[in-house]
């Protein structure tokens, strides 16, 4: 039952892929067993149907090597875009312009010579990238490609001609193409047209093509263009049976290793892997795994070695470099923990005598795991002394010379001290010396210090002294085993040395990202983040470090560098933002750039672009130090993303409590602004009444002005209330004298105070102080009213000022009833009150307003119970020193 | 002698309504304006006394209702603004309205002012008098002597500058730009807390109650009105 109905994960990945596929431009691509089969044409015709049908159609780059057909074709399109001129060593040369394309932004464009590189200078290094870019901009292409420039065909073509081609495009971009026309003629045919001169041939390469189009190759070449079509149809056919759940067998997803070694064998190795994953369809990965044998590479062994791995990348594997003692326990735990089960390794024909000598690699890889399959793949290149023997020149010599002068010196050492050891002593001071020798100048040196010494002793040491004679046969089987242990010791040191080394590194690089975690995990704020990323990225890889972040219009800025500054291009970061892609120096896009860029993906989006300056960025070459570095960037992006979230968490709680605080208000209003409303409908209509006598409608009259006038305060205050909490208010701060504003509250309250006694206590001679004065009026006045609303009538309110200790103190205090006991600081609370239920007017906003006003100016206010009875408020304002004119100084 | 005849100008027909009828009843003649254009030709042609201007006008601005009024007239300007508009209040002042009131405000606090600036016109026609009286204080201006009960007050030249500037528009609110440019002259404008320092010292000299002056009042944000 359950093979009828699809997987949910598998139909959610499906829509995924729709999704995507609907936005990106479409792609066709014409392809062809080989130049000439008219492949140009055949797109060119198809196009101008397009145009028939009213699509828009632009030509973005042709090359009709003088073909007159196509040049009188090409003349039916309604537009053509310019190309790019590029400068190149002198020359000027064209290129497709994909800036243009993107601005003009065509339903359909043109594109001939899929697999062309670009000239230096260029966006991209392949014009495949060139089109994939115009995909991911919803333009749809066509293009025209010959089999021969499929990356895993590649090498198979070239076996069959002899002719190699390097401009290739990858397997993946030909399968994600989503429609393939095969342009096909009978080799008879092409070989009439190519007498006819209808085929074009650079005239550098005439005479390879004449090779080139032998018959058989055609042939051969027809029938892989065929093949691989075929496949094409296939893959199409399973997707199909996939989509609509007929496929009724449900298969293990396959994992291919690639087992990359050290000899040339490689390239076609991972051409094979990956034809091989391709057609199981499935995962593959290309390992290499460093033993200390293969650690004394040289160095155009290493990085043929590397060039192999990022092919394999390229081919779409996944990489690794493992780092073991033992190449088949170390690839048979990692093939374990990926869960492959399919291993490719190349015959190790290299030396015909190390298979002799070693146990057979393969007969032991199968032995130890023989739940794995493994595939061999056969070695047709003649075997790799020479490359050995070019090794042996390239080898340190100094290494060597310093083996040899440790050896003298051990040896004159001996000499003196001959009189008190014995012989077999002398010979464990040379072994001694082999020993240091392996561990400090590796195996080969090691190896050469162990001959030496067994030359040394005979000639030194052993009787007759000074001559490689020997007198006793004994000291034969002491030599030999002489030899014999200090070559295995030196081997056994040699390895240590190695393992420690690698150990080392391995530590190295868990210390550094176990440092960067742990830093941004304790980080809150992206200025934090940026600090963290940029000390450690170049602090691990010893090179000038910029990180650019978006701003809210996805434009991208720099957020912050190293010490040293990278040389940054803010164009090329955009574009890395933009495409998520890596781009700059070490990658396909924007090669010559002088930076690295990387973009800092986190699981919800592209969070920002990391820049390294290239100066010593050779090591990105090294996958394993690359991927160092791409864990680097996901954790810097997750650090950021998790900030990002944390903002939005803050952002959410502020809201809340803005919800919060509205309602409250929102109640409290309702009941502060409408019972004087009643009041004054009520005490109004009441006054229409023109029977009232006349000193009643005095009252009413009195009443109205009352009740009006509170809510004026209460409008008022909320009001500023409003201001201040929403940053609208700008503080007028100018050095104001507190008597001044002391005395035009008093007067502004002259009708509330009446009833109270008031008392001001401000010493003449009070510094002025630095104040919005509208404001600390409006303090004191809320103070105030508030003073003569909760004391009874004939009730002292004092006011005094005092300046101490750089603070201007303003008391207010009454003699009455008091605060209650407990809810001084709650006063300050918005919509609070002391008592809850209270026929005194005023939403509690009165005393929020002051706090908010004087802490506006960096002051404190504060209430108490004074000593006997009443309530005491302070404020206090910092006090500076107001300039003063001269005479009163 | 023929009732005062006071222009309001006013856009807020509530207001101006109760303005009027409060000031019929004082026995004012009252002319009524919704615009500010509207009140410059009713200012023009029908030459009121005093004209009180709303600050916040739908077409003109209450500032170039007082500008262009200036051009022409001496009268007294009132003016009328909301809390928020400081900065107005005191642009209108500086160009030459001779007072202003807060919204809301009471009608006994308008009609006294609008009395004591009619007053004050009057008495500046027949200038002359080199006396000056308020409280107990007594200002002879021919001989530069102030008195306060009686006895001989010292005033600095500062101070006593302060001082006659303050008496020569008695009734009007002067802003600090205008005090200071009659005290200091040019360039001490942004010194105004030089003022606070001298009106202080003189509270201190002529007040009984310093802190709740009687006569030398301060507009808080604006400047100072001497009553």
């Amino acid at each position: 039952m359950n093979e009828e109905r699809p997987d949910p994960d598998r139909l959610l990945a499906e829509i995924k892929r729709e999704e995507i596929a609907a936005q990106r431009g479409k792609l066709k691509i014409f392809i062809g067993a080989c130049a000439g089969v008219g492949k140009t044409y055949a797109m060119l015709n198809a196009a101008q149907q397009r145009i028939a049908e009213g699509i828009d159609v632009v030509i973005g780059v042709v090359e009709t090597h003088g073909r007159s057909e196509t040049i009188k074709l090409l003349e039916k399109f309604p537009e053509v875009l310019p190309l790019r001129k590029i400068n190149y060593r002198g020359k000027s040369l064209a290129e497709l312009d994909i800036d243009t394309a993107l601005q003009r932004a065509p339903q359909l464009i043109i594109v001939d010579e899929l697999a062309h590189t670009n000239i230096e200078g260029s966006r991209h290094v392949k014009r495949w990238q060139d089109v994939d870019e115009l995909l991911v901009n919803g333009i749809n292409v066509y293009t025209t490609l010959n089999v021969q420039h499929l990356e895993s065909l590649n090498d198979v073509v070239g076996g069959i001609t002899g002719i190699r081609i390097w401009e290739t495009i990858p397997d993946r971009f030909f399968d994600s193409a989503d429609e393939v026309t095969l342009v096909d003629l009978p080799p008879d045919e092409l070989l009439e047209r190519l007498k006819e001169g209808k085929v074009y041939i650079p005239e550098q390469v005439e005479h390879a093509a004449k090779n080139f189009f032998r018959k058989g190759n055609l042939i051969a070449l027809r029938e892989l263009a065929l093949r691989r079509t075929a496949d094409r149809v296939d893959l199409q056919m399973r997707a199909y049976r996939a989509d609509h759940a007929i496929a009724n067998v449900w298969q293990a997803r396959e994992r291919i290793i690639a087992c990359i070694g050290p000899g040339s064998i490689g390239d076609k190795l991972v051409r094979s892997a990956a034809r091989l994953a391709n057609e199981l369809k499935a995962d593959w990965l290309a390992v290499y795994v460093e033993t200390p044998a293969l650690q004394r590479l040289s160095k155009t062994d290493r990085q043929r070695i590397l060039d192999h791995l990022k092919l394999a990348e390229e081919l779409g594997a996944e990489t690794a470099t493992l780092a073991g003692s033992d190449l088949i326990a170390t690839l048979i735990a990692y093939s374990k923990s990926r869960n492959a089960n399919k291993l490719v390794v190349g015959h190790p024909t290299d030396l015909p005598w190390y298979q002799q000598w070693h146990p057979r690699f393969i007969d032991t890889l199968a032995r130890f795991s023989p739940d794995i399959d493994i595939y061999v793949v056969g070695n047709d290149k003649p075997s790799q002394i020479r490359s050995r023997v070019i090794n042996m020149g390239t080898m340190k010599w100094w290494n060597y010379a310093w083996a040899t002068a440790a050896c003298g010196v051990t040896t004159i050492l001996a000499a003196g001290l001959l009189r008190i050891f014995d012989l077999s002593n002398v010979v464990m001071l040379l072994l001694l010396t082999v020993v240091g020798v392996s561990i400090r100048f590796g195996r080969g040196a090691g190896a050469w210090a162990a001959a030496l010494s067994v030359l040394l002793f005979d000639f030194f040491f052993v009787p007759p002294r000074f001559s490689f004679v020997v007198s006793d046969v004994q000291y034969f089987f002491t030599f030999t085993l002489m030899l014999l242990i200090a070559l295995i010791i030196g081997q056994l040191a040699a390895k240590l040395q190695f393992e420690a080394t690698t150990a080392n590194i391995r530590e190295r690089r868990a210390q550094a990202l176990a440092a960067l975690s742990k830093e941004l995990s304790g980080a809150l704020t992206v200025e934090q983040v940026v600090e963290i990323a940029n000390r450690h990225v170049s602090g691990t890889f010893n090179s000038s470090v910029a990180v650019f972040l978006p701003s809210s219009q996805e434009k991208i800025k720099v957020a912050g560098t190293s010490s040293s500054q990278p040389i940054v291009d803010t164009a090329v970061a955009q574009w890395v933002y933009d495409h998520q892609l890596p781009a700059g120096f070490g990658t396909q896009t924007l090669s010559a750039a002088v930076s690295h860029y990387l973009p800092l993906q986190a699981p919800m989006r592209t969070r920002g672009v990391l820049v390294l300056e290239a100066k010593n960025l050779l090591f990105l070459d090294e996958p394993e130090e690359k991927r160092l570095l791409d864990t680097f960037a996901a954790q810097i992006a997750l650090a950021l993303e998790r900030v990002h979230y944390v903002e939005v968490a803050q952002d959410a709680l502020v809201l809340m409590e803005g919800e919060r605080l509205r309602n409250s208000l929102l109640s409290a209003i309702s009941h502060d602004l409408r019972t004087p409303l009643t009041a004054l409908v009520g005490l109004a209509s009441t006054l229409t009444d023109s029977n009232l006598p006349e000193n009643s409608q005095k009252e009413l009259a009195i009443a109205i002005q009352n009740e009006a006038q509170q809510m004026s305060d209460l409008v008022t205050n909320l009001l500023d209330m409003a201001r201040l909490q929403t940053g609208g208010v700008k503080l007028k701060k100018d050095w104001q004298s507190i008597e001044e504003i002391v005395g035009s509250a008093c007067m502004q309250l002259h009708r509330v105070l009446a009833t109270h006694k008031l008392v001001i206590s401000i010493p003449p001679n009070l510094p002025l102080c630095e104040c919005d004065p509208i404001l600390i009026q409006r303090v004191i006045v809320n103070l105030l009213s508030n003073a003569a609303k909760f004391t009874s009538a004939g009730s002292i309110i004092t006011i005094s000022a005092a300046a101490e200790n750089n603070e201007m103190a303003i008391v207010i205090e009454d003699n009455g009833p008091g605060l209650p006991r407990g809810q001084e600081t709650r006063l300050f609370d918005k919509f609070t009150r002391g008592e809850t239920e209270s026929n005194k007017p005023g939403v509690g906003l009165g005393l929020a307003l002051c706090k908010a006003i004087i802490e506006a100016h960096d002051g404190k206010i504060f209430a108490e119970n004074c000593i006997d009875s009443g309530a005491r408020f302070t404020i206090k304002l910092p006090l500076g020193i107001a300039p003063m004119p001269e005479e009163l100084l | 002698m023929k009732a005062p005849r006071i222009l309001i100008i006013e856009d807020e027909n509530q207001i101006r309504r109760f303005v009027r009828i409060a000031l019929e009843a004082e026995n004012f003649d009252v002319i009524e304006a919704d615009s500010g254009t509207r009140g410059l030709i009713e200012a023009s042609t029908r030459q009121p006394d005093l004209v009180i201007v709303d600050l916040g006008l739908p077409d003109l601005e209450g500032k170039e209702v007082i500008r262009q009024i200036r051009g022409w007239s001496e009268m007294p300007i009132v003016v009328l603004s909301a809390r928020d508009r400081e900065e107005e209040k005191v642009a209108a002042l500086d160009i030459g309205a001779d007072d202003y009131l807060t919204k809301p405000f009471g009608m006994p606090e308008l009609i006294a002012r609008i009395r004591a600036h009619l007053r004050r016109r009057q008495s500046n026609e027949n200038q002359g008098d080199p006396i000056v009286h308020f409280g107990d204080v007594i200002v002879d201006l021919a001989a530069h002597a102030v008195t306060r009960s009686g006895v001989d007050v010292h005033l600095t030249p500062i101070e006593y500058r302060l001082l006659l500037s303050l008496i020569n528009v008695r009734g009007r609110v002067v802003t600090h730009n205008q005090l200071m440019l009659a005290v200091w002259g040019p360039n001490y404008s942004e010194r105004s807390h030089y003022l606070r320092v001298y009106m202080g010292h003189l509270r201190q000299k002529l007040e009984h109650n310093p802190a709740q002056p009687e006569f030398l009042l301060t507009e808080l944000g604006v400047g100072y009105r001497l009553v």
